[in-house]
């Protein structure tokens, strides 16, 4: 056991080694560094000095390693467009993408599982059918759609729901909530379905799927021999034992949450980290784009590690056949 | 009209009476998702191959357009010019009809170029991985399980933001289509190699491929005529599947404004352009262009989920 998970880290720090490569190659080579943060009036001396200073006469691996250990104390370099530190660019963005992750996340998890139980139980009722046919719509539909759809109908026509932005933000010490204000509540709307709804739908047909199966069990016709009441045999001794795979997802979807705040914050405008690594991306701005790069590649590798972990921690099987994995 | 042999016609009928009688053709035939499906791709694949022909203005030549006939609704004349149009114009006056049909050549090309891409890619390393074995293994199958933990739309944004970063600058928007194919073909070559991987392992204990490495066949020979016309079946699957899955990408991609440019404006492209307009009123401008999109995906999607069916041995 102790040899899979020596090798399960093995591999998570070579495919970050890895990605910090790519990253570090296109600061080094793509474009010259040299010229994008000095203007048109710089001396040969001026650059002489910018090219020490950065440690661009310095050989290769040198270098690699210098950039390795910059990343890792969180020093991605100054922004080409905005001339200020990266590090500092994404930190101030940072909330808006989280706050945005978590709401939707929640909206996702509680939906899934409501409506995932609700369609399991009455698994012949109109409204389960039509629930299940949304959802099919829902899945097929590009989520960039869905957000134009909801703005469409509670923007333009309703007028109810801002379409964009964050509405008033508060800032608490470093840290800008919209949890705390009317406007800034109204403004996660739209947003978060957009950004829940695959999710939702993925959760709720494994809850369903998982409960169905759950449904059928003996312990189950127990339960109900013995006279509990539908609703204690449904959610207590039911849902309980359909949660560990639908937990297992929900970690490992937690990363396609940030990634797909990319589309979802374009759309609506919303100023988070992922509106930031499109900008990045139209302007080609190298060093935004390598931090993202970074952070989004340390994110999936340890949440996918952490899950991994997880199953061994949990499932004995794996435990015993460890070595041989 | 006589009897003169056409000697086409000797090889061709036969060969279709057969395909007609084969389970497939059978399955596609009891199937009513099937053929609506096959019917809008067929129309909308050869409506976009032969835009220029069928497009009413040509939407990319400066000459043709009045920008007096800018924001006409769908099916009324224009207040100032009197002409009409089918599906309205956008704010520069261009027929939104032609440019979802220019826009649509934009959008297949690059799916089927990306598919394409990806399945060459896919089938090679999963033919290699499957048939050496040994580190070339290991390595090619790693390789593709790290790159599974990661969405695909997000590996393409990278594969498309690093690869516009290397292109020289007056290149960029002319190599935009190409990059794009690029992205999407690497972020989409991981299933392709894994099935072809899994096949070519059972393949490879078959006596028909000992029989070939007795008598001498190299290996790239008994890898490509000996294996894998054995496993194609569940690539073409998975080639369908993904082109849905493509010319979505595509369509997030360019509508995020990484992918094709305004002056090759594909269907993201339009959707895109047309979001602006959506407080103002001009609701044509987004909403046809995002009805041709959301057909197009939804009966590849289709057809390639009645293929899996129709392909799957358990199923029948």
């Amino acid at each position: 056991m102790l040899n899979y998970i020596i090798r399960r880290v093995f591999q998570s720090v070579l495919v970050l080694l890895v990605v910090g490569l790519v990253a570090f190659s296109m600061f080094r080579f793509v474009g010259d560094p040299i010229d994008n943060m000095l203007g048109q009036e710089r001396t040969q001396a001026d650059i002489e000095r910018l090219r020490t200073q950065l440690g661009l006469d310095q050989p290769f691996p040198v270098q690699y390693l210098k950039f390795l250990e910059g990343a890792a104390q969180g020093n991605f370099g100054v922004s080409y467009r905005q001339g200020r530190p990266v590090a500092e660019i994404i930190a101030e963005r940072a909330p808006a993408t989280l706050e945005l992750a978590a709401v939707s996340g929640f909206f996702a998890i509680f939906f899934g599982i409501v409506l995932g139980v609700f369609t399991a139980i009455r698994r012949d009722g109109w409204a389960s059918n039509v629930i299940m046919t949304v959802s099919l719509i829902g899945v097929s539909l590009p989520t960039f759609l869905i957000g134009i759809l909801l703005i469409y109908i509670f923007s333009v026509e309703l007028d109810m729901l801002p379409s964009f932005g964050r509405g008033e933000v508060v800032d608490l010490g470093g840290w800008t909530t919209g949890f705390l204000t009317a406007s800034g509540l109204k403004a996660l709307i739209l947003p978060s379905i957009t950004l829940g709804l695959y999710q939702m739908t993925l959760i709720m047909r494994l809850v369903r799927a998982e409960m169905l199966e759950v449904l059928r069990q003996d312990y189950i016709n127990f339960a109900r021999a013995r006279g509990l009441s539908e609703r204690v045999v449904n959610f207590r001794h039911a849902l309980k034992n359909t949660l560990v795979p639908v937990i297992t997802v929900t970690g490992l979807q937690l990363g396609s949450i940030i990634a797909f705040a990319i589309i979802t914050e374009t759309v609506f405008q919303w100023p988070g980290v992922g509106l930031l690594f499109i900008n990045a991306i139209q302007f080609v701005d190298i060093p935004v784009m390598a931090a993202y790069l970074m952070l989004i590649s340390v994110m999936f590798v340890g949440i996918n590690l952490a899950v991994d972990l997880l199953y061994v921690a949990i499932d004995p099987r794996l435990r015993s056949e460890g070595g041989t994995v | 009209m006589t009897d003169a042999p056409v000697p086409r016609r000797r090889t061709l009928a036969p060969r279709l009476t057969a395909f007609w009688q084969s389970d497939l053709a059978w399955s596609f035939r009891r199937s009513p998702v099937a053929m609506v499906s096959l019917i809008v791709v067929s129309i909308l694949t050869v409506s976009a191959v032969f835009a220029p022909l069928i497009a009413p203005h040509d939407p990319f030549n400066p000459a043709t357009l009045n920008l007096m006939n800018g924001f006409t609704a769908p099916m009324t004349p224009n207040a100032f010019t009197g002409e009409s149009f089918w599906l309205g114009t956008d704010d520069q006056g261009r027929d939104v009809f032609s440019t979802i049909l220019y826009g649509m050549r934009i959008s297949l090309f690059v799916g089927f170029s990306a598919v394409l891409f990806a399945m060459v890619l896919g089938i090679t390393l999963g033919l290699v991985a499957g048939y050496v074995g040994g580190w070339t293994e290991t390595i090619i199958m790693r390789v593709a399980d790290v790159q599974l933990t990661f969405p695909a739309i997000l590996v393409a944004m990278l594969i498309f933001g690093i690869a516009k970063g290397f292109t020289p600058v007056e290149y960029r928007d002319q190599m935009a289509i190409w990059v794009l194919i690029l992205a999407i073909g690497l972020s989409d070559w991981v299933q392709f190699a894994r099935v072809v991987r899994g096949a070519t392992l059972v393949e490879k204990g078959k006596e028909y491929v000992q029989a070939a490495q007795l008598i001498g066949r190299s290996s790239p020979a008994i890898m490509l005529r000996h294996i894998l016309p054995n496993v194609l079946s569940p690539v073409l699957v998975i080639a369908t599947i993904s082109l849905a899955l493509a010319i979505i990408a595509e369509a997030t991609l360019s509508f995020l404004g990484v992918g094709a440019p305004p002056t090759q404006p594909s269907l993201g492209t339009l959707i895109r352009i047309g979001q602006g307009f959506l407080f103002s009123g001009e609701w044509w401008i987004l909403f046809f262009p995002a009805c041709t999109l959301l057909a197009l995906a939804l009966s590849v999607n289709l057809l390639g989920d009645w293929l899996r069916d129709a392909l799957n041995p358990k199923l029948r």
